[in-house]
């Protein structure tokens, strides 16, 4: 993959929002967001309400997440291009997601809905009627996500890369700023890993830094690209955005995501914990 | 801070018992920005979090004890602003941005 198969920029959007093969999806965290305004044509994915199994921590099964992209009026054969809020944390969670069950004709729109809004782009309000269609989706692909007993594995093996912001890595923080500090888990980070926080690969307008400047980046922290590499933060949306830049930009193979992240590392009992306050 | 007008009151609303909290306004003239991008920078100005500002203009993170720059984006027709902020444990901090 190459960097244009994976992104395109907000000019590319504006060109393509009568396109009816080409679905544009706002996955936000903040529902309000979308009710709020979105871009022509898009519809919405509810990160929570839409990809999380109500009950246990999981995905939606295949059968849900057919029915989910049925209901939206998304086909096989449809480009999708996600964008969301958070500097597309959620946009890329979802792409990964859409990867592991099967969609490979996914796109990011570079910068989200915050560069849009900062370039004071068109957002409205009407929801589009889009007809629903039959979507199959393939088995998930777990080749790409990490679970816990692998983590645990790979300390002192792979490339471990904490994603949240220093002082979360540290143990100063348990959960990112813009949210209350009260949590259950222990905090700290898995022993071995190395913090590079994911804000390093975005420019301040959400947009993902150059192929060089990133390579440069990650290689100035001491990543051997050589090596498996598994990226975590919290929930695994921070790190989706990582995993990103791995596994599509830079177009290595074997990078996961592991979505269990802090919450359940931080969570279990016996495992290396390194903490620096 | 920066002639922002101080009248204007920052809800506290919300606010769990014991956060450390640095919260604030951004403002446009007299008027508050609404939809502004919002970023916490570290005393070593790494990234810490992002919020967008409410409709009153009014912003919020939940922090840990220290020195910290709230840094607004420019864009949205607006230019941008930072302002450092100091808070203290399990205390609320509050500051107000022209841009």
């Amino acid at each position: 993959m190459a960097r244009n198969d994976v992104l395109v920029d907000a000019d590319w959007v504006e060109a393509h929002l009568d396109d009816p093969k080409i679905v544009l999806v706002e996955v936000d965290e903040d529902t309000a967001a979308y009710d709020k305004n979105h871009i022509r044509n898009a519809v919405r994915i509810d990160w929570k309400r839409d990809l999380q199994d109500p009950v246990i921590r999981d995905f939606v099964s295949k059968e849900k997440f057919e029915a989910l992209l049925s209901e939206r009026g998304i086909s096989n054969d449809d480009t999708v291009v996600l964008y969301g809020g958070n500097n597309n944390w959620f946009a890329s969670y979802a792409y990964w997601y859409f990867k592991i069950y099967g969609h490979d004709n996914v796109k990011l729109m570079d910068g989200g809905r915050k560069k849009w809004e900062l370039d004071s782009r068109e957002l409205v309000a009407d929801v589009p009627d889009r007809p629903k269609t039959t979507y199959k989706a393939k088995d998930a692909n777990n080749d790409i996500r990490a679970f816990r007993d692998e983590v645990v594995a790979s300390i002192g093996v792979k490339n471990l890369i904490d994603v949240r912001s220093p002082d979360e890595f540290s143990g100063k923080l348990l959960a990112p700023a813009h949210l209350p500090q009260e949590q259950s888990q222990r905090a700290g980070h898995v022993a071995s890993a190395v913090n590079i926080p994911w804000s390093k690969a975005a420019n301040e307008d959400g947009t993902f830094r150059s192929d060089d400047e990133l390579k440069a980046l990650y290689t100035e922290e001491g990543v051997d690209f050589g090596k498996d590499t598994i990226a975590y933060c919290r929930i695994g949306e921070r790190s989706a955005h990582t995993w990103f830049v791995f596994h599509e930009l830079f177009d290595l193979a074997n990078v996961k995501n592991y979505d269990g992240s802090w919450t359940e590392y931080g969570s279990l009992v016996g495992v290396p914990i390194e903490k620096d306050v | 801070m920066c002639g922002a007008p101080d009248q204007a009151t920052i809800s506290r609303e919300g606010i769990p018992t014991g956060e450390t909290v640095v919260q604030g306004l951004v403002y446009n003239g007299d008027s508050p920005v609404s939809g502004g991008y919002v970023r916490l920078l570290d005393s070593g100005g790494e990234f810490t979090a992002e919020v967008v500002t409410s409709a009153t203009g009014q912003f919020r993170f939940f922090a840990r004890p220290g020195s910290w720059t709230v840094r607004v984006i420019p864009g949205g027709g607006h230019s941008g602003g930072e302002a450092k902020v100091e808070v203290a444990q399990g205390e609320i901090s509050e500051v107000r941005i022209s841009v």
